[in-house]
């Protein structure tokens, strides 16, 4: 019999780890699920190098492409960093991925989901001690806001990239095509799970105690109040929509299918 | 239309107990401590039950209902089958005393150590003035009814009682959050949270959330805005640099009172 946890000395000695009789386990086994695809997805594509420039779209995950190696069209000018050999993904990837990764809600996910810790509420965890985020790795969740402000550079990134997808291939205005659409979809969720965070309901008036001497912060505050409590709605639909930019692009690039054209 | 339903209610104490099952009457409109009332008048005239309302406000007949930290005032039979077993122990974050009740002498503890609200000392009590929009936002903790459910769900001491000594679980935190946002309060709060209260225990999986029988968003509104606040003094030098050329206009803190009861 454990000596600590629900059955520690002095404690109702009941002898299973939960009494729960609802599928408890269903939501972490899915969150499980969903997160090691992307993950495997992500990491497939990142690492991949190729397939991720199709004018005038271009992949989530590779851009802003920076390096001398992008593919013609796809970067800033010829690219300005000429050393690095490996894929241009890597240099800009980490930063949705440390803002995803630090994220309050992701954190609930992958502790209940990966970790087990809890695997649900009022559900015994498997691990003999817990030291929650006081150390490192987990002390630097504590960091999320730089990940959210960076996080928002890249927005703006992916924003002009949705925004010259409307674009034709020979860089005209006037273009539509599905990969418009979707470009334009994702980045509206991007910014609406970026805005939804709490690190941004914090800077924009949370750290503040007296409301009625900021009015205008106090607004912000109440809309990014409003938007924070379907963050993780909005988590879980941008992480889709990534995917489903990313995927269409790399259809398109890789000849499987052409894009339907609007106008 | 009554039925006859099946329980497992936990009985004994400290030195050790079981599962014991009951058969017992259920009539519309019934809730589970409805029922362990019937059970005392019938077939366990000696069971240890903590009680006092019934309306879900005084935050004593906390217990697990099929193994959920609940309100047994407040969980209605109807949301169960009638052919379904019920199961009601004691919350298990706590040592037993005797059958569903509790010693939760933890929590009290705790919020003796909570530093007490600390209005500016040149403020006496009857002119205090606060617009509506600065208190609002924590008056949502003041719904707190001390039912002590969040921290029995807690994983931190639930599942590891030797952090018992260095956390103090959510209920408390989010007392601490309650003043640190209150506008009349001038003591920093921030180091008391991490270091005497374990706020660096809370990994944000929201079962305090999901328990809390006020639906306060303990989480969300509570812990997450402290964490950012101590990220704002102890994890972001920008806000530190920004805030010594005056470009943050914080209240003026110091350093808290001993602990006591707030």
């Amino acid at each position: 019999m454990a000596t600590t946890g629900i059955e520690s000395p002095g404690r109702a000695q009941i002898g299973v780890k939960t009494l729960r009789t609802d599928r408890w386990w269903i939501a972490p086994l899915l969150t499980f699920l969903a997160l090691t695809a992307f993950v495997v997805y992500s990491g497939w594509r990142v690492f991949s190098n190729q397939y991720y420039f199709a004018e005038p779209y271009i992949s989530v995950y590779y851009s802003p492409c920076i390096t001398t190696t992008c593919v013609p069209g796809s970067g800033f000018g010829d690219g300005f960093v000429s050393w690095w050999a490996l894929s241009p993904a890597l240099l800009t990837a980490w930063i949705p991925l440390a803002f995803r990764f630090t994220c309050y809600y992701y954190r609930k996910a992958y502790f209940r989901s990966f970790w087990l810790s809890p695997p649900a509420c009022a559900v015994a965890e498997p691990h003999g001690k817990y030291t929650g985020e006081r150390r490192l790795p987990l002390i630097l969740n504590n960091g999320h806001r730089y990940a959210f402000y960076l996080g928002l550079l890249l927005n703006v990134v992916l924003t002009w990239d949705a925004i010259i997808a409307f674009r034709n291939s020979e860089g005209q205005w006037g273009h539509m095509g599905l990969g418009t659409v979707i470009l334009v979809a994702n980045a509206v969720c991007l910014w609406m799970y970026s805005l939804s965070c709490h690190s941004c309901r914090n800077a924009v008036g949370g750290r503040i105690t007296h409301f009625s001497k900021h009015p205008l912060r106090y607004r912000m505050w109440t809309l990014i109040s409003k938007l924070n409590t379907r963050h993780m709605q909005w988590a879980w639909i941008s992480l889709c929509t990534v995917v489903l930019a990313d995927f269409y692009v790399y259809l398109l690039a890789s000849g499987r299918i052409s894009d339907l054209t609007f106008f | 239309m009554g039925y006859k339903a099946r329980f497992k209610v936990w009985r004994g104490d400290k030195s050790g107990g079981g599962l014991e099952d009951f058969s017992v009457d259920v009539n519309e409109g019934e809730v589970v401590l409805d029922i362990v009332h019937r059970l005392q008048a019938t077939d366990a005239p000696d069971l240890a039950v903590r009680w006092n309302c019934k309306a879900g406000k005084c935050g004593s007949c906390s217990a697990e209902i099929n193994g959920r930290p609940r309100l047994m005032c407040m969980t209605r039979m109807s949301t169960f089958a009638e052919d379904e077993t019920i199961t009601i122990t004691p919350m298990r974050t706590f040592p037993v005393i005797r059958d569903l009740v509790t010693d939760v002498s933890y929590n009290y503890e705790k919020a003796r150590m909570v530093p007490a609200f600390s209005p500016p000392a040149d403020l006496e009590p009857g002119d205090y003035r606060m617009a509506q929009v600065d208190v609002e936002r924590s008056q949502e903790f003041r719904k707190c009814i001390e039912c002590f459910l969040c921290n029995d769900t807690c994983h931190a001491v639930r599942d590891h009682e030797e952090n018992k000594t260095s956390f103090s679980g959510p209920r408390f935190l989010m007392r601490i959050s309650e003043l640190d946002m209150h506008p009349l309060d001038t003591v920093d709060r921030r180091e008391v949270a991490v270091q005497e209260h374990g706020l660096g225990y809370c990994n944000i999986t929201k079962c305090c959330t999901d328990v809390c029988p006020e639906h306060i968003k303990i989480t969300d509104n509570a812990i997450i805005p402290l964490k950012e606040r101590v990220a704002d003094k102890k994890y972001d030098p920008i806000f530190s640099i920004a805030s010594l050329f005056g470009k943050t206009k914080e209240r003026a803190r110091r350093t808290p009172p001993p602990g006591k009861n707030a």
